[in-house]
């Protein structure tokens, strides 16, 4: 698609997509948002950067390969259940630190939990959808 | 140290399934990772076995979330022992697949899949809560969807279309049932559903989820009457893809219907006795006769699975802590006879280029080991003493005959001539009869492609011969499971 109007507007719209999708990942432990919600949003900048100027530049622009998103998350997620395991407690159970950090605010296990699944939704939804449009271009 | 052993059978294979997946690409480095994980794998397994004891239950509750809320993680040694079978059983494909899989396929990540094909079957095992059975079952499904239709032929895609889909309807009955058993006990923990059934057996919503769980299970280990996906899909992967499904996935059917006799809802086991001897009955005859009219090896070992999955089912219907012994080394011998066939047919493959029978022969002249291995593995499936599938056949059938159920043990023995027969079938076409003149044989066979036939033969033998120590094993397995209040205890904390 060769639309003016499009790559100006994603060019525009592309920072704040990821700037919101990380604000979803952060504030999803208690309230509605989190990895899940957070990479599908991720994955849409990715998405209309595709729309606007093709798979080539987007896999450009996503600079890894979608596949290595994937691993990342899903070692990202495994590990995070591994901590409390060596303390002699049980699986994926949640470990927090006492002191907040900030932007990030409480943070614990669950929240690199959380990462990993916003990497592995990010890498699954682009290789889906990449590999889709490579077909039709 | 046990919070990690409990976890261990979900962990490894987790692990090793994205570390495989991550290096796909190096297939000399991914195959000795791959083969270093089995043998952990196959490792931990037995040190769960040998730790377990009879009154005791590994139980871990992940993240912390106590029994009925979260998801509970219970090892009973029944369990245990599945998971030491499925272990051994997945150590022996490692070792035929590293010598036998084609690079392409190795760089689509088949090493992975597998790994997360353990993962769904090890969760299978040990998980002590219905929806996440489900889980586990899917995490199964879409591993194995995956391997059956990697490197794609047509005929492997259609086979892959026709389990795919009839997989999907049985998950979906699955689901309902949870859904319905969840709206009648209001829990999905095993053993919170166990103690609300086992004080109001009535309830005749818990009859109907029974039922919607045997339609499920029961198409997913292929009985009568909704076997017909697996004859018409196994036989198109690879011969070690087949091999890895004969040897585990049907099998998961049968124990989690096993599960759902004993630790779920052990009140509804008599009311569906007599249905289950029905399809018992049914699947063993069917099955047996489909595979006698089989002319292709892969076929013939397809429909034989179902007739085996008869005899299982028949140890569930009689449901004496005797046959629930039984089934579960009847499980095992079954996992061990049949994956080993398959190794042989995938060896005969590779020696005649063919697996139709008509095509095949002289294998007794040209091979005479793989002869030797595949008497010992046909032998062992037809029941004769000292291989395993003697003990396994004699504790099923007596332990019918002291319940009193003379007709369906009859049937059993019956079965039994059959099963001998369509085996004579394979040695008199592939083994006895001369070879047809124009086929060259003794090609491209790889001496390591025998190791795991061998180690599968030894351990046919070994289960066989040292029987003894084995059932008392099965016993205490069975007391488990036949005394759902230990695992209600065990889970729940005294009540």
């Amino acid at each position: 698609m060769n639309s003016l109007i499009l790559k100006t507007t994603v060019r525009f719209i592309n920072k704040l997509l990821l700037l919101f999708s990380v604000f979803l990942l952060l504030r999803g432990h208690n309230e509605p948002g989190g990895g899940f919600v957070g990479g599908l949003v991720a994955s849409t900048v990715f998405i209309l950067y595709t729309l606007s100027e093709g798979y080539k530049e987007a896999l450009a622009y996503l600079k890894v390969s979608p596949f290595s998103l994937i691993i990342v998350g899903l070692t990202t997620a495994i590990l995070s259940a591994l901590p409390s395991l060596f303390l002699g407690d049980a699986f994926m159970k949640a470990i927090w630190l006492e002191t907040r950090i900030p932007i990030i605010g409480k943070f614990g296990t669950p929240f690199v939990f959380d990462l990993g699944v916003y990497f592995l939704v990010l890498g699954i939804t682009l290789s889906i959808v990449l590999s889709l449009r490579k077909d039709s271009e | 140290m046990n919070n990690v052993l409990t976890i261990a059978p979900l962990l490894l294979p987790m692990l090793s399934g994205v570390l495989l997946l991550s290096i796909k690409q190096n297939i000399k480095l991914s195959t000795a990772v791959y083969l270093v994980s089995s043998i952990l794998q196959f490792i931990v397994s037995s040190i769960l076995l040998f730790t377990i004891s009879e009154s005791k239950f590994f139980v871990m509750h992940i993240g912390g979330w106590e029994a009925p809320f979260g998801i509970t993680i219970a090892i009973d040694i029944a369990g245990s022992i599945m998971l030491v079978a499925g272990s051994f059983v997945s150590l022996a494909v490692a070792l035929f697949a590293v010598n036998t899989v084609e690079p392409r396929r190795l760089q689509f990540g088949f090493y992975g899949l597998t790994q997360f094909l353990i993962l769904g079957v090890n969760g299978a095992f040990i998980t002590g809560d219905i929806f996440n059975l489900f889980v586990w079952f899917e995490v199964m499904l879409i591993s194995s969807f995956v391997l059956l239709s990697l490197g794609a032929g047509k005929e492997q895609l259609e086979g892959t279309i026709k389990y795919v889909l009839l997989n999907l309807v049985s998950s979906a009955f699955f689901l309902m049932g949870v859904g319905i058993l969840y709206s009648a006990t209001g829990s999905l923990n095993f053993a919170k559903i166990a103690s609300v059934a086992i004080l109001n057996p009535d309830n005749s919503l818990l009859t109907l989820s029974t039922a919607f769980f045997i339609f499920s299970f029961g198409m997913k280990a292929a009985i009568f009457p909704v076997f017909f996906w697996l004859p018409s899909s196994y036989h198109t992967p690879p011969i070690v893809v087949t091999a890895l499904f004969s040897g585990l996935l049907t099998k998961v059917g049968v124990f989690s219907l096993i599960r759902l006799f004993t630790y779920v809802l052990p009140t509804q086991q008599q009311e569906f006795s007599f249905l289950l001897k029905v399809l018992a009955g049914f699947t063993m005859v069917i099955g047996v006769l489909g595979a006698i009219a089989q002319n292709d090896v892969r076929r013939l070992l397809s429909f034989h699975i179902i007739s085996q999955i008869g005899y299982m089912i028949m140890g569930i219907a009689i449901g004496t802590a005797a046959s629930f012994a039984a089934t579960i080394f009847y499980i095992v011998h079954n996992m061990l006879a049949k994956t080993n066939l398959f190794f042989a047919a995938g060896i005969q493959n590779q020696i005649l280029g063919t697996y139709n029978l008509k095509k095949s022969g002289g294998l007794y002249k040209t091979a005479p080991y793989l002869s030797l291995l595949f008497i010992i593995s046909a032998f062992a499936l037809a029941g004769f003493p000292p291989l395993s599938g003697f003990p396994a056949k004699l504790t099923l059938i007596s332990s019918g005959f002291s319940a009193g159920e003379y007709l369906i043990s009859g049937v059993a023995i019956m079965v039994s001539f059959f099963t001998l027969f369509s085996m004579v079938k394979i040695w008199n076409e592939a083994y006895w009869k001369e070879l047809i003149p124009e086929r060259s044989a003794g090609s491209n066979t790889n001496k390591m492609m025998y190791l795991p036939v061998i180690l599968m033969a030894l351990a046919i033998i070994g289960t066989g011969v040292f029987f003894q120590p084995i059932y008392h094993l099965l016993m205490m397995a069975a007391h488990q499971l036949s005394t759902p209040e230990l695992y209600i205890n065990a889970v729940l904390g005294e009540v």
